[in-house]
């Protein structure tokens, strides 16, 4: 009995105690059903690294938004980052459409200026005000209007995906067919890359911009180890960050560690644990099990 | 400091020698803003001061431009108030080419060391009091004498009818505070910079983030001061000028403290602002403390 008392107090006392720490975690489990998703779909599509270029495409439009509004304030900031992450995103859109350049090399071109500008706005104002926190975020002091944007974006995202489903996975394996079809793939593609960009904004909020792309790529990368089935991917994808989530809240209460890189150190280990364990992962290849046996 | 003070005379005696028309003006580097205003009182118009970290910048994170760089390299003295407040200013030496000495005006002064994850550590925010700003003026005093030895009579009593006012401030806030029963005397805020002003008047203060702005709360950090609060029935918060205030506020609608205002804590406010030099500084975070702990 005491047993089970303690363990409640270490899994659960601080959610029900702090309001912090409650918001917090729904923060990170709206993120988790928003964006691993999202993830799955880039990693198929072979897009693995666009996350990161995109989440650098952020900061330029999150920095002159606050420069204009003057305060960290989430939606101001997000707005910005989403104009700047979708000018990316179509501008390397059309020029890999309509130049020799591949997708990936457009996105590393545009990201890399976007992030330069960035940088360079931020240092202008000569005052570093702490926009580091957008780069490394504040899981802790997540607000209720920070709250309802994160939550408003997994939603938005879910419901989108939800309706071009079908034609994405379609278009992901099979271009030509899509085509053939009378569907539009490009159509398909650049709200897809929406969804990238509403994501990344709802993460930085919390994990910043360079952490917001570990919840999108590495449950992802999870999934990949243990289901061979879309569905079941992102089924497991979105768990695993949930859970990830909290449990790097948890050990972030216990350990006194930084929260945000505890809870991407935690999706990590779940990642490194799965390329062992896994059924697709690394020490099967190597032990396979005989048929039929045991 | 006997060899930073030769070496500073061998520098002015050279100047002295190659250029005597420019040994007049003196071109000081300060680290940030406070300090270049401290200087700027005691160099008054013959030194031209110039501040790396600007008004509303936070000192202990900076991120200097070639035109700083320029600007070192062509000083002939660079103050830093040490105690690991400028981790970068080291860097930016190296880079720059300044070939001169820095000087430390917090040499001399009695610091607070804490104790911080295990590790002792010096408090560098000294200037929260102002008997630490007579002991930088004095210092300050001495490096400018020594750079520039035919002003060194307009430096002394500079320094001296600053002391003064600072003196003045010291009293100020002695008076102001000691009228509010101890009790009362407790305030929150962003980070822990106020362990000279805690010491020297008797207000404590509890903070999320600690010495430096730049390490990262944790949820059990965060949770613990949520604790304290409730405990000791700290009623007002307040936010920094160089600080991201969201963690505080939201700490504060956990325990229900209310917002004081705003502290101007280790940079100025821009010119148009209430606290445009040191004393406007301090005699305004002493205003905005005790009106919020009287309430």
């Amino acid at each position: 009995m005491e047993a089970l008392l303690t363990m409640y107090d270490a899994l659960f006392q601080p959610f029900v105690e702090y309001g912090f720490m409650r918001r917090a975690l729904v923060a990170s489990i709206a993120i988790s059903l928003g964006s691993a998703p999202i993830g799955v779909l880039l990693m198929l599509r072979r897009m693995s690294l666009m996350g990161d270029a995109m989440s650098h495409a952020i900061l330029p439009g999150a920095a002159i938004a606050f420069l204009l509004v003057g305060s960290l304030s989430p939606f101001a900031m997000g707005f910005g980052g989403l104009i700047a992450g979708l000018a990316v995103a179509l501008l390397s859109g059309v020029v890999s459409r309509t130049t020799p350049l591949r997708e990936d090399a457009s996105f590393a071109s545009f990201y890399l200026g976007s992030l330069a500008l960035g940088v360079l706005i931020v240092s202008l104002r000569g005052s570093n005000i702490d926009l580091l926190h957008v780069l490394f975020g504040t899981i802790l002091a997540v607000d209720s209007s920070a709250l309802f944007l994160m939550g408003g974006i997994a939603s938005i995202s879910l419901a989108t995906l939800a309706v071009i489903y079908r034609p994405l996975v379609v278009e992901c394996f099979d271009p030509g067919f899509l085509r053939a079809v009378g569907e539009r793939g490009a159509v398909f593609h650049f709200v897809f890359l929406f969804l990238v960009v509403i994501n990344l904004v709802a993460g930085f909020q919390a994990l910043g911009t360079l952490m917001a792309v570990g919840m999108m790529m590495l449950p992802a990368a999870i999934a990949q180890l243990w289901a061979r089935s879309l569905p079941a991917m992102i089924v497991i994808a979105a768990s695993s960050a949930a859970l990830s989530g909290y449990l790097g809240l948890i050990a972030s209460f216990h350990l006194r560690l930084a929260s945000g890189p505890t809870i991407i150190l935690i999706v990590s280990i779940i990642y490194v644990a799965s390329l062992l364990a896994g059924p697709f992962g690394a020490l099967r290849r190597f032990y396979a099990r005989p048929h039929l046996a045991g | 400091m006997r060899q930073i003070t030769t070496l500073v005379w061998i520098f002015a005696l050279t100047i002295c020698v190659s250029d005597p028309v420019r040994a007049k003006t003196l071109h000081v580097v300060a680290s940030f803003s406070i300090l270049a205003d401290v200087v700027k009182q005691i160099g008054g118009s013959g030194v031209i001061v110039k501040g790396l970290v600007p008004p509303d910048g936070d000192p202990h994170q900076f991120e200097p431009s070639p035109d700083d760089a320029r600007t070192l390299k062509e000083a002939d003295i660079a103050f830093l108030s040490g105690e690991g407040l400028e981790s970068w200013f080291q860097r930016l030496a190296n880079a720059s080419g300044y070939k001169g000495e820095a000087v430390v005006v917090s040499t001399g002064i009695d610091t607070i060391s804490m104790e911080e994850d295990g590790k002792a550590v010096t408090d560098p925010h000294v200037w929260n009091s102002a008997r630490n700003v007579i002991v930088w003026a004095n210092n300050i005093e001495k490096a400018l004498s020594a750079a520039s030895p035919e002003d060194t009579a307009k430096f002394k009593s500079n320094a001296a009818s600053y002391a003064k006012q600072l003196e003045q401030l010291d009293a100020y806030a002695n008076v102001q505070i000691g009228a509010i029963p101890l009790g009362k005397r407790k305030v929150l805020t962003s980070h822990d910079a106020f362990g000279y002003f805690r010491r020297a008047y008797g207000v404590s203060f509890l903070s999320p983030i600690g010495l430096s702005t730049e390490s990262e709360a944790s949820a059990g950090d965060v949770a613990k001061l949520i604790d304290q609060i409730k405990k000791e029935g700290v009623k007002v918060y307040f936010i920094e000028n160089s600080n991201d205030p969201r963690l505080i506020q939201q700490i504060a609608a956990a325990t229900g403290a209310k917002p004081g205002g705003k502290l101007y804590v280790e940079s100025l406010s821009t010119a148009d602002g209430p606290a445009a030099s040191y004393a406007r500084l301090f005699r305004y975070n002493v205003d905005q403390i005790t009106a919020a702990i009287s309430k």
